[in-house]
């Protein structure tokens, strides 16, 4: 079986700064893979290789059997890619609702034309995309913050609602920059809780990126390892964990 | 306003229009004239909202847009004698329409270069745009140069103005309250999480800038059907300013309150007008007591813009508000 994401060789440079240098990466279909590394060492650079932020100088991109190469970000998450974000990235002034409601269109696009009308196509769509998002919304126990503003929310439960929203677009593989950062104990218990749900749920694959190594060691089946924009490392959990190499980009030699 | 009778609200308002216009002969013709300009300005500041509001993106080029709006109305009908009154409903209609789709297609050409840019630099690119429209106007002489163009019509009146400031309102909100439209609040509140989330945001500004300058260009048929001579002086950088003045003090992204800016900062400058007309006040002894208020007319008009900012930068009407319904 090919895998879900195939990188091959992937480098990007910026100026004279090789960000990530022939990274090679694969994702099976539901696997949830863990990406570590020190700070700086391209972590979020390859999530955004991935979800067409950047493109890259050199290598292939493979999803599903298509190139994602020159894509721009809106279409590869039309293609089933979605992610969260390091710093929080909701929509402020907008409701809870309405940050959920906003990836709907995504499946029922409408357009201008739809919305001027407002006939009975237009409103049973409308109704039918606030009933998906109130499901989704109380699957999370955030129903009840409906109509808040997205910025009113407490920081745990505005990176659930990133989360939420991200899966609102109904992805293949979801992309977790950071999850836990700024997360105490019982909030990443919780966390990875919802993760592993998440997964089993919707039968999607996940790519993690996280410096919490509680977490990244307790839920992720493979880690791969990044220094200085180079793969030193990859395997399970406890390989990872014994290996020398990643003891010294850690701890220094 | 409520969403699901948008289009109730919509039919009635049109309505309204059109029965007050059958008393319009009432009306003491000074005023009569006024109200077109807030019908005109409501158009103006609402379109405008849609861009610079919802969307966030930041131009100065309205008045850029009204310009190739009320030119082309006023060349297409200038075409035109005198008509028998259904005639010229249509050829006015037309006219105003014609108009409204050249300054859409400005509004795509401006739309499409400046997608790269964003704030400040957004706003000297349209800036500058606006400027060109109206040295483009200036040096052709078919249609009068720098001396200005007479309007022969006189065909503005209530119906079409306050008809118009109906559509525009109803486009505008109906586009926004609906789950396609709050991409265009998506755009604005954070790009590159919009685009994340499946959101074309290229296809978004362009569809903000051309609806936006759409109702500009009827804006501008309407302006030169009504003053019965333009100028490209007319549609300068201060016209531009004056209709960001109304988005900004309504509050950006909130059409209520850009409707009811555009109302009082059209009225302002002529109720100050009236008040330096005053003759006499008992107990006063001299005539014209506030005669001064003529000459200091548009530096309390600046003044008063001033204190507002100050004490209501979020606008008159907050943001939030509108939103969270």
């Amino acid at each position: 079986m090919t895998a879900l994401l195939q990188i091959d060789k992937a480098t990007i440079r910026f100026g004279g700064l090789t960000a990530v240098s022939e990274l090679d990466l694969q994702i099976g279909r539901n696997e949830l893979v863990g990406l570590i590394g020190p700070n700086g060492a391209g972590k979020t650079t390859v999530f955004n290789l991935i979800t067409g932020v950047y493109q890259p100088t050199g290598g292939e991109i493979i999803f599903d059997n298509r190139s994602l190469v020159g894509r721009k970000p809106h279409q590869i998450t039309r293609h089933g890619i979605a992610r969260t974000f390091q710093n929080i990235r909701l929509f402020g002034s907008m409701t809870v609702f309405d940050n959920v409601r906003i990836t709907a269109q995504l499946h029922c696009p409408r357009g201008v034309r739809n919305a001027l009308w407002r006939g009975s196509a237009f409103r049973d769509g409308e109704k039918e995309i606030a009933d998906e998002v109130m499901a989704l919304l109380e699957i999370f126990q955030l129903g009840k913050f409906r109509d808040a503003l997205a910025n009113g929310l407490s920081y745990g439960d505005q990176r659930r609602l990133e989360i939420v929203r991200a899966l609102a677009t109904r992805p293949k593989l979801l992309l977790l920059d950071e999850p836990a950062a700024g997360m105490n104990a019982i909030e990443k218990i919780e966390l990875m809780r919802l993760i592993q749900f998440i997964k089993d749920k919707y039968q999607i694959s996940v790519l993690l990126v996280e410096h919490d190594m509680q977490v990244v060691m307790g839920i992720c089946e493979r880690i791969a390892v990044l220094d200085y924009g180079i793969k030193i490392a990859e395997g399970k959990p406890e390989e990872i964990r014994a290996n020398s190499k990643v003891i010294e980009a850690y701890l220094g030699s | 306003m409520n969403i699901r009778h948008a289009k109730t609200f919509f039919l009635g308002a049109l309505v309204l229009c059109f029965l007050v216009s059958l008393f319009a002969n009432q009306i003491n013709s000074y005023w009569l004239f006024i109200s077109y300009d807030i019908g005109i300005n409501i158009i103006l500041a609402v379109s405008l909202n849609l861009i610079n509001g919802y969307t966030g993106q930041f131009s100065l080029g309205h008045a850029g847009f009204m310009a190739v709006g009320a030119y082309t109305a006023a060349a297409i009908t200038n075409q035109f004698g005198e008509l028998n009154p259904y005639l010229s409903i249509a050829v006015f209609l037309g006219a105003l329409l014609a108009g409204g789709l050249l300054a859409a297609v400005a509004g795509l050409l401006v739309g499409i270069p400046t997608l790269r840019l964003r704030g400040d630099y957004l706003a000297i690119v349209t800036l500058g745009f606006g400027e060109i429209i109206r040295v483009v106007f200036q040096n052709m002489q078919s249609v009068g140069g720098a001396r200005g163009l007479s309007v022969m019509h006189g065909w503005t009146n209530f119906f079409w103005a306050f008809g118009f400031a109906a559509v525009t309102v109803y486009v505008v909100t109906a586009l926004v309250h609906s789950t396609y439209g709050r991409g265009f609040i998506a755009v604005r509140d954070d790009e590159v999480a919009a685009s994340a989330m499946g959101i074309s945001t290229t296809k978004y500004k362009v569809t903000a800038f051309v609806v936006g300058a759409f109702f500009a260009g009827i804006a501008g048929g309407l302006y030169a059907h009504s003053k019965q001579f333009i100028t490209p002086g007319g549609f300068n950088f201060m016209q531009s300013i004056a209709i960001v003045v109304m988005v900004i003090l309504g509050g950006m992204g909130n059409t209520i309150g850009v409707i009811i800016a555009a109302i009082l900062l059209t009225l302002l400058p002529e109720g100050l007008r009236a008040i330096a007309d005053i003759e006499h006040i008992p107990g006063i002894v001299t005539a014209h007591p506030f005669v001064w208020v003529s000459d200091t007319r548009m530096i309390i008009y600046s003044l008063l813009l001033i204190i507002l900012m100050l004490t209501r930068p979020q606008g008159l009407f907050s943001l939030r508000k509108s939103l969270s319904k």
